[in-house]
C-alpha cells in the first residue's frame, strides 16, 4: 500500500496565552526586520549602518523626536476614529476625506475669524472641525440604512471629493495672493500651543486613547457596537435600532477624524492645502488593525510607523536611498504581522509526526 | 491475520482538535449484510469517526481496514475507491440539475443521461426506492433528496454506507420507508453505519448497536440483548431517568391570540398563510412540521423581526389589558412590559454574540437598564454565575468566548438567559438540538417549570415522541399553514406525521 499521508497538515491549536501571542508578533516583527536586511543589503547598503541611521534619525536628538511625535499624533488620532467603525464591521475608509473636512471646517473661522481672543478661536475651529468632519462620515452611513449603499466604495469616493473641494478652495475663494493657489498662513491667534516644543494636540489623543478605550468597553454604546459588528441578526433580535447604531457610529468616528483634521491645520501645517490628510487617513487602517483595535497599542504602532517614516526620509538624505524603501519595509511588516496570526490559530503537523504509517 | 475479514475495521483511531480529543483511540468494526447504530450522545464524536471513513479528516493515530486490508482514507475519493460512502447530513445537489443528473455528476466519462437514467431506475427498483430520475431537486421534498444522496453512493459502488442522522428531517411515514430501503440493503450484502441518538430507532432498525461516550468506545451489543435504558445508561455513564413530568394546566387563560397571521419572506414567498392559534398560560403548545414550515417566520414574527402583511397578534398580559404585538419593533415589545424570550433556532447567528463571554451575552436583552450611559455588568455576573451553576455549564470561565463552547454548552446559555427574564410567553426553538439526553431532560424540566409557573409556552420541537411526551397541545405546521392544533395525551404518532404532510391530515379535531 502505497503511503498517502500527507506532507504537511494544518490543525487547530488550543488557545495560547495572550503573553505568547504577543511574544510571537514580536518575533513576526524582528522577522520582518531581518527581511529589511536583505533588502537594504540587496541594495547594496550596509544594512546595519542602514538601521543606524534610522535610528538615529528618528530618536537621536530633541528636535527629530519631536518630529516623529508630531507625525504620529494624527496617525494616532485618525487610528482611534476608525476603531468603533471597525469593530462595527462598518468599513470606513474615508478618514482621509473626513480629516480635510474637519480641517478646512476649522480653517474657515481661522480665516475669518482671528481676532478673536486665541482659546475662543481655538475652541471654534476645533468645534467645527469635529462637527463637519462627523456630518461628512455620516453621509454614507444614512445611505447604507437607507438604501443599503456599500460604505467601502461610498466612503472611498467621498475622500476625492472633499479633497476637490479643498483645491478649490485654494485657487479660489480663500485663495491668498492671487495665481499663487495658496491660502495664506493662518495668524498666530489660531496656532495650538505647544507643550515640550510639541504641538498640544498629542495630550489630547493621548486623552483620547483613555476615553475610547472607556467607550468601547464599558458603556452601552460600546457595547452595542460590539454585538453589531459580530451579527446584525442578532442586534436586532436584543431590540437595537440597529440604523441609528451604524448612523451615530460614522458620526463619532467622522467628527473625532475631523477633530484630527483640526489639529493638523492648527497645530502643524497653520494653513490648509489639498494634501493636508497626506495619506494619514489610509495608514491610519493599517495602525488600526495592527494594533487589533486596542486604543493603547495603536501608541506603539502610530509611533513605530512613524519612526519608520521618519527614518526613511533621514536615509535619503543621509545615503540617497528612495523613501519608498520605507513603505516596503512598513508593507513586509504588515504581511509578517498579518501572517503570524496564522500560527496562533493553527500549528502544522508534518508527515510522520505521529507514528501513524500505513504497515 | 484476522480470523474473519470484516468490512471495514478501525483500529486505535484517534482525532484531536487543539486540546480536545474527538475520538480516542476506538476499535471498531462492521460486517457486511449488518446495520450497525453509532449511538452517543453530542460531541461523543460519532460524527467525526465516521468522517474519518468518509475521508473528511485524517486520523491523527491508528488505522483503518477495509475488507481486511489497510488502507489509507485521505480524501472523499479514497473513501469511494474503497466502497465507502456517506450520506451527510446537509444534502449536497444541485437544485436545477435531475436526480440521474446529480447522481453521475463528477464521474468520469461522458455524459449519457439515458444510460445514468436507466441506471439510477435499476438501482431504486433493486432497493425498493420511489425516485423519478428525471425529477428535478428543487421539485423534491426533504426526503426525496435524501433518496437521491442515497442513490448517488450506491452508484459509485458503496459497498459500506455511512447515514449520518438520516432521521432528523423525515416524518414517521418517511423514517419507516427509508427503514425498509435499509433492509433491502443489508439483504444484499452493504454494511451500514447509521449515526442516531435517537434510541427507538436503534433498537427498531439495527443488528448492533457501538456506544460511544467522550470519545471513547464504550462497547459494542446486539440490539436483540438490550434496551433503551440500559443504552442511554452506557451513553451517559450513568443511570438516567428519562421521564417527563407533565402536570396538567393550571387555570389556562389566552395569553397570545394568533389571527390571520400571513408572512412573506425577503424574496416575497409566503411563509405563513392566515396562521391563527391561542397559547394558554400554564401550558406548553407544541409546534410540530418537517423543517421549514414555518415554524421560524411564526416565533420571529411574534417576537417583531419580521415584517408581517396581514393579521394580528394579541397579548393579554395577566391583569392588564391586551395589547397587539404587530406593528412594535422588538424594542417596543420588550419596552411595552411584554416578556417574551425567545431562543432562536439559530443560536450563534442570533441567540447569542459568540466572541463575547456568558456575562456578556446575559445583558443582551437587558443592557439598555438604567439610565446610565454605562453598562452594568452586576447583574448580568450574576445571572451568568447562576445559569453557570444551574445548567452545569462547561466553560473555562464566565468571560470565555462562547463561540469556543460546544454547542450543547452555547444552548444552555442561551436557553438560561431567557429563562432568568421570568417571561409571561416563553418561545423556544429547537431548544434540545445539540443537547445530549442529560442536559435535553434538564430543558424540558425547566419548560415545565416555566408552564408550573403560568408561564405560556411555545416550543417548537423535531422529536415527535418528545413533543407527545412534553407538550400539552401541538400545533402542526404544514408549508405555512395550521395543518391542525391536536390534544397531545391523545394523538397518535401517525395522526400527526400525515398532518405534517398535507393540511388537515385526515381528519383533525381542530
Amino acid at each position: 500500500m502505497e503511503q498517502k499521508t500527507p506532507l504537511l497538515r494544518i490543525a487547530k491549536r488550543e488557545s495560547m496565552a495572550p503573553a505568547k501571542t504577543w511574544l510571537i508578533r514580536l518575533a513576526a516583527f524582528l522577522f520582518a526586520l531581518l527581511i529589511g536586511l536583505l533588502i537594504f543589503a540587496a541594495l547594496g547598503v550596509n544594512p546595519v549602518s542602514a538601521y543606524g541611521i534610522m535610528l538615529q534619525g528618528s530618536w537621536g536628538k530633541k528636535t527629530v523626536i519631536r518630529q516623529v511625535i508630531k507625525y504620529a499624533v494624527p496617525l494616532l488620532g485618525t487610528a482611534l476614529a476608525l476603531a468603533p467603525c471597525f469593530k462595527m464591521r462598518y468599513w470606513n475608509i474615508g478618514a482621509e476625506g473626513q480629516i480635510t473636512i474637519g480641517a478646512m471646517a476649522a480653517t474657515f473661522f481661522a480665516l475669518n475669524a482671528s481676532g478673536l481672543p486665541s482659546p475662543v478661536l481655538l475652541i471654534l475651529m476645533a468645534v467645527a472641525g469635529t462637527v463637519f468632519g462627523g456630518l461628512w462620515g455620516t453621509v454614507p452611513a444614512l445611505f447604507k440604512a437607507r438604501w443599503g449603499t456599500n460604505e467601502t466604495l461610498f466612503t472611498l469616493m467621498m475622500n476625492y471629493i472633499a479633497i476637490g473641494i479643498v483645491k478649490w478652495l485654494q485657487g479660489g475663494p480663500w485663495e491668498g495672493k492671487p495665481g499663487s493657489q495658496i491660502i495664506p498662513n493662518f495668524a498666530k491667534s489660531a496656532y495650538l500651543p505647544s507643550v515640550f516644543g510639541v504641538h498640544i494636540g498629542w495630550i489630547f489623543v493621548l486623552i483620547l486613547v483613555v476615553v475610547l478605550f472607556i467607550y468601547m468597553k464599558y458603556t452601552k454604546h460600546g457595547y452595542e457596537i460590539a454585538v453589531l459588528g459580530e451579527s446584525e441578526n442578532t442586534a436586532r433580535y436584543a431590540g437595537m435600532n440597529v440604523r441609528r447604531i451604524t448612523v451615530r457610529t460614522a458620526f463619532l468616528s467622522g467628527a473625532i477624524a475631523g477633530f484630527v483634521g483640526f489639529l493638523v491645520v492648527s497645530g502643524a501645517d497653520h494653513t490648509l492645502a489639498d494634501g493636508v490628510a497626506a495619506g494619514v487617513g489610509f495608514t491610519a487602517i493599517t495602525v488600526c488593525w495592527l494594533a487589533q483595535l486596542n486604543p493603547f497599542a495603536m501608541i506603539v504602532i502610530s509611533l513605530l510607523l512613524s519612526t519608520l517614516s521618519k527614518g526613511a526620509a533621514t536615509l535619503q538624505t543621509k545615503m540617497n536611498i528612495p523613501t519608498s524603501l520605507s513603505d516596503i519595509i512598513t508593507a513586509v511588516i504588515l504581511l509578517c504581522m498579518l501572517g503570524c496570526e496564522f500560527f496562533i490559530n493553527y500549528r502544522l503537523i508534518t508527515r510522520g509526526h505521529h507514528e501513524k504509517e500505513v504497515r | 491475520m484476522e480470523t474473519t475479514v470484516h468490512a471495514v475495521e478501525l483500529k486505535h483511531i484517534t482525532k484531536r482538535f487543539g486540546s480536545v480529543v474527538a475520538n480516542d483511540s476506538v476499535d471498531l468494526y462492521v460486517d457486511r449484510g449488518v446495520i450497525m447504530s453509532i449511538l452517543g450522545e453530542n460531541g461523543s464524536g460519532k460524527t467525526t469517526l465516521m468522517n474519518m471513513l468518509a475521508g473528511i479528516y485524517f486520523p491523527d493515530e491508528g488505522e483503518i481496514f477495509v475488507d481486511g486490508k489497510p488502507v489509507t482514507i485521505a480524501s472523499p475519493k479514497d473513501a469511494f475507491d474503497n466502497g465507502i460512502g456517506m450520506i451527510h447530513q446537509h444534502f449536497k445537489l444541485v437544485d436545477v440539475f435531475t436526480a440521474a443528473e446529480n447522481v453521475v455528476l463528477g464521474l468520469p466519462g461522458k455524459l449519457d443521461r439515458k444510460a445514468a437514467s436507466q441506471r439510477v431506475r435499476e438501482i431504486s427498483d433493486k432497493y425498493g426506492f420511489d425516485i423519478d430520475p428525471n425529477k428535478k431537486v428543487y421539485d423534491m421534498s426533504v426526503s426525496e433528496k435524501q433518496t437521491v444522496e442515497i442513490i448517488k453512493v450506491l452508484y459509485r459502488g458503496a459497498n459500506i454506507l455511512i447515514l449520518d442522522e438520516p432521521t432528523a428531517v423525515l416524518t414517521p411515514q418517511e423514517i419507516e420507508k427509508l427503514f425498509n430501503v435499509l433492509r433491502a440493503m443489508r439483504a444484499d450484502g452493504k454494511a451500514i453505519l447509521l449515526i442516531t441518538h435517537k434510541l427507538n430507532e436503534v433498537m427498531a432498525i439495527s443488528d448492533v448497536v457501538a456506544v460511544l461516550r467522550k470519545g471513547r468506545h464504550i462497547r459494542t451489543v446486539r440490539t436483540a440483548e438490550t434496551n433503551p435504558q440500559a443504552l442511554t445508561d452506557m451513553m451517559v455513564g450513568r443511570a438516567v431517568t428519562l421521564d417527563i413530568n407533565r402536570t396538567e394546566p393550571q387555570n389556562p387563560e389566552p395569553r397570545l391570540t394568533v389571527a390571520g397571521l400571513t408572512v412573506r419572506n425577503s424574496e416575497g414567498v409566503t411563509k405563513l398563510n392566515d396562521v391563527g392559534f391561542i397559547a394558554y398560560s400554564g401550558e406548553i403548545l407544541g409546534v410540530a412540521g418537517i423543517a421549514g414550515s414555518g415554524q421560524k417566520e411564526l416565533l420571529e414574527s411574534i417576537a417583531g423581526l419580521r415584517p408581517i402583511e396581514k393579521g394580528s397578534i394579541i397579548y393579554s398580559p395577566e391583569g392588564k389589558k391586551p395589547e397587539e404585538l404587530v406593528g412594535k419593533t422588538p424594542m417596543q415589545i420588550k419596552e411595552a412590559g411584554v416578556a417574551l424570550a425567545f431562543v432562536p433556532e439559530d443560536r450563534l447567528g442570533m441567540g447569542l454574540v459568540g466572541g463575547m463571554g456568558m456575562t456578556d451575552n446575559m445583558m443582551l436583552r437587558s443592557y439598555t437598564r438604567g439610565k446610565s450611559i454605562f453598562v452594568d455588568r452586576k447583574e448580568p455576573e450574576k445571572i451568568a454565575n447562576q445559569v453557570h451553576d444551574f445548567l452545569e455549564v462547561v466553560t473555562p470561565g464566565i468571560d470565555y468566548p462562547v463561540r469556543k463552547l460546544s454547542g450543547g454548552n452555547v444552548q444552555k446559555v442561551l436557553v438560561g438567559r431567557e429563562i432568568a427574564t421570568s417571561p409571561s410567553v416563553l418561545m423556544s426553538a429547537y431548544a434540545v438540538r445539540g443537547l445530549d439526553i442529560n442536559t435535553s431532560y434538564i430543558i424540558y424540566d425547566l419548560m415545565c417549570a416555566q408552564k408550573a409557573r403560568g408561564t405560556a409556552v411555545i416550543f417548537v420541537g423535531e422529536d415527535l415522541d418528545v413533543l407527545l411526551e412534553l407538550c400539552d397541545r401541538i400545533l402542526v405546521l404544514c408549508g405555512g399553514e395550521v395543518s391542525g392544533i391536536v390534544d397531545a395525551r391523545t394523538t397518535p404518532k401517525e395522526q400527526i406525521g400525515l398532518l405534517m404532510t398535507s393540511v388537515g391530515g385526515k381528519e383533525a379535531n381542530a
